[in-house]
């Protein structure tokens, strides 16, 4: 299939079209074929062939002006280096990044300023992600002394708001991190990554590392801040739960590559592709009556270093892989199977052919 | 599911099944029988800090019978890990100790028992699958060596005998190609794999109890899904009592007989798995459950706990949960203990007038001051 299409020189060539991308949506953020391969080995002084780790490959999606995109899948599966490709703090093999509509690799320097203000990340981790030695102060006012002629009072005023917004006391600026609790210490990256007032805020598990209580406080502050805001979130999450009750659009991934995306909705009623209701099936239950019948796939998640030239998935499926078929040695497209569903469809991925279909629930009063 | 006997190293390992399999088993009602193997009465353990006495846990009474799953849920610090650690008499000191209660093991309190009978018993009688496979393992051992120990310590088996042993429990835990993988080293494993082992080590001595605590919390989903129907798979052949610590209750939901919901180094209730979904009584419970997501349906906002979860050092004799409930707060709550009171037929909860919403029904149960 295509995959690269020429980079254009000036910044305001059309955004391409691909495989898995719905016409007619808002996009903020528009991601097309991008690759992300490292080199692993291979290619000693130029000769010898070079082995790639295929951390992500080929991915294509629009994040919609205030909406919530979704990246599931199990780890190594490419979600978070996809996020970092975003973030700026990887660079692409290949593929494009749009911002509004604009190749972010050709952009002007002031315009790469203002993605890089505008695209803002919250992190897994709030105990590693602070930074231990700097009050509360600076670490939200840190953004704003860098990007902004804003002067120190002003600083403070803008913290203090910020503070407030995100459900902290502002004389808590004053405070350094280990004097917080992890939802707090949550709230104070959420709180950073307003700052410089961002349309765009990268979430990397951002509730998995709290306490159970404290998750619904945190996301359900994510959610009025997108609303008040009009954000929008690339989420990274491989909790299916949290993802079904934060995001519009989701994509699942497996070994670098999408295999299925869409609505979430769409998605959790009508899992298509094995793998999804693979993981749909494994995920735990919210009722002790309910009894999902679930089923594990044939081995284990393969190595992403150097994997076969077709269908990332053949090595998992449980139906038979005809190693002749042109999909067995060229990479598959998404196919729209249902208008706004998107499905990497091979005679051995589809969970309609292996006789599958999870029934989430099935079971009375929850 | 295939007993995986033929040694053939097979590159793509083999799960827990060769296909597909829509595959509830393992997933029924387990045997429990009526005979209590562990009973924990009143059991405080308390660390001294710089900043006061934490009574991490703080008079924890339970029972777990043969063959059932017993799921302790709480937040970070509310005392469910050192309740696991006490247990195994693992809790460091100082600044740890001990300070009352038993643990009854098969008759014997552990808690009288000298440090050279514990280790007797740890492994043995009662042992404990941690959260991290990689930091349970020893990395500079292989496989063979580390269910060895376990064995060569409790059974006193050496040479072929230890060997067969060792491949049993290997493959017990569903490890493929088992004589292969023995002399692999903790590295060469996925992570999976690697918790397997750790469960292999677990249950090579057949003990009357196996602590779980949070052994899926570092493996993605499907291989989670995995592993806990092979512990449930074990239990029903081996007959072994589960005490599985937990914050996820969706782990409860699927695995677990009866609950104990821990709250600031207290149970604040206890009940049969399904009376806790059903009928929770107490406001944290009640909470803890409609604060989580559901997977099975697209949910409206999320009814959130507010506050934080209270600072362990001297924390006064009240109902720690009593701030952050929404009922109507009750100051004699403040000072007054709240008893863990049977309301119902097994189901047992922290009676106090701020915590629990039903409290005037039940109050002719609160013992006599």
């Amino acid at each position: 299939m295509t995959t690269t299409v020429e980079r254009p020189t000036n910044g305001s060539a059309p955004v391409p079209n691909a495989p898995g991308i719905n016409p007619g949506v808002d996009a903020i953020i528009s991601i097309r074929n991008l690759r992300k391969w490292y080199q692993v080995g291979g290619g000693f002084l130029g000769f010898g062939k070079k082995i790639y780790l295929k951390a992500v490959d080929d991915v294509s999606f629009d994040i919609e002006r205030g909406k919530t995109f979704g990246l599931v899948g199990e780890s190594g599966c490419g979600k978070t280096t996809t996020l970092k490709l975003l973030l700026g703090l990887e660079v692409p093999t290949a593929g494009q990044i749009f911002y509004e509509g604009e190749d972010v690799s050709t952009m002007s320097k002031a315009g790469k300023t203002e993605f890089r203000r505008s695209v803002q990340a919250v992190f897994q981790d709030p105990w590693s992600s602070l930074n231990p030695r700097m009050r509360v102060r600076a670490i939200v006012g840190e953004p704003l002394e860098i990007a902004t002629t804003m002067t120190k009072k002003e600083i403070t005023g803008r913290v203090s708001d910020l503070l407030n917004e995100v459900g902290l006391n502002p004389y808590q600026a004053n405070l350094y991190p280990h004097e917080f609790s992890g939802g707090q210490r949550q709230r104070i990256g959420i709180a950073r990554a307003l700052a410089l007032n961002p349309k765009v805020i990268a979430l990397d598990e951002p509730v998995s590392a709290l306490d159970v209580s404290i998750r619904a406080q945190i996301m359900n502050l994510l959610v009025d801040l997108q609303d008040e805001h009009g954000l929008a979130y690339l989420l990274v999450a491989h909790n299916l739960a949290t993802v079904r009750y934060m995001c519009h659009d989701m994509a699942v991934m497996y070994l670098g590559v999408v295999q299925e995306s869409g609505e979430t909705e769409a998605i959790f009623n009508n899992p298509m592709h094995i793998y999804t209701n693979a993981l749909v099936s494994a995920a735990l239950p919210s009722h002790p009556d309910i009894h999902r019948e679930e089923f594990l796939l044939p081995g284990e998640v393969v190595s992403p270093i150097d994997p076969p030239p077709g269908d990332v998935f053949m090595t998992r499926t449980p139906l038979e892989v005809d190693p002749n078929h042109k999909w067995a040695n060229e990479r598959p497209p998404l196919v729209e199977k249902e208008p706004g569903h998107w499905v990497v469809e091979t005679p051995w991925s589809m969970a309609a052919d292996a006789g599958l279909r999870v029934e989430l629930s099935g079971h009375a009063g929850v | 599911m295939t007993e995986s006997t033929d040694t053939a190293v097979d590159e793509k390992e083999t799960s827990l099944s060769d296909a597909v399999k829509v595959d509830t088993d393992g997933f029924g009602e387990s045997a429990i029988s009526e005979e209590v193997v562990l009973e924990v009465s009143d059991l405080q353990t308390h660390f001294t800090t710089r900043w006061g006495t934490v009574k991490a846990v703080d008079g924890v009474s339970y029972h777990v019978k043969r063959g059932e799953t017993l799921g302790i849920v709480g937040e970070s610090g509310s005392g469910k890990s050192v309740t696991a650690l006490s247990l195994m008499r693992l809790v460091p000191s100082p600044p740890g100790h001990i300070v009352g209660g038993s643990v009854i093991l098969n008759g014997r309190n552990l808690l009288d028992l000298s440090e050279g009978e514990m280790t007797q018993v740890r492994g043995g009688e009662i042992s404990i699958i941690l959260q991290d496979p990689m930091q349970a393992l020893n990395p500079v051992f292989n496989i063979q060596n580390q269910v060895g120990e376990a064995i060569r310590i409790h059974q006193h088996l050496k040479g072929s005998v230890l060997w067969d042993k060792i491949v049993d429990s290997l493959r017990k835990v569903r490890i493929p190609a088992p004589e292969v993988r023995a002399k692999d080293y903790p590295h060469q494993l996925s992570g999976g794999m690697r918790q397997r082992v750790v469960g292999a080590i677990g249950i090579s001595s057949a003990p009357s109890v196996i602590i779980a605590d949070e052994p899926t919390t570092s493996l993605d989903v499907t291989i989670q899904a995995a592993y806990l129907r092979l512990l449930r798979q074990i239990q029903q052949e081996e007959g072994v009592a589960i005490v599985f610590i937990t914050h996820d209750f969706g782990i409860v939901a699927k695995m677990c007989d009866r609950v104990a919901v821990m709250y600031a180094g207290r149970i604040v209730e206890l009940a049969d798995v399904r009376t806790i979904f059903n009928e929770p009584k107490h406001e944290y419970t009640k909470a803890l459950i409609g604060s989580v997501p559901k997977l099975e349906e697209k949910t409206g906002r999320l009814p959130q706990i507010e506050g934080q979860p209270p600072l362990l050092y001297n924390l006064p004799p009240g109902d720690a949960f009593a701030p952050r409930s929404t009922l109507e707060f009750d100051p004699e709550d403040a000072l007054r203990r709240p008893p863990l009171v049977e309301v119902e037929k097994d189901h047992w909860v922290q009676l106090s007038r701020s915590s629990v919403a039903e409290y005037d029904k039940y109050a002719h149960l609160m013992p006599a001051e």
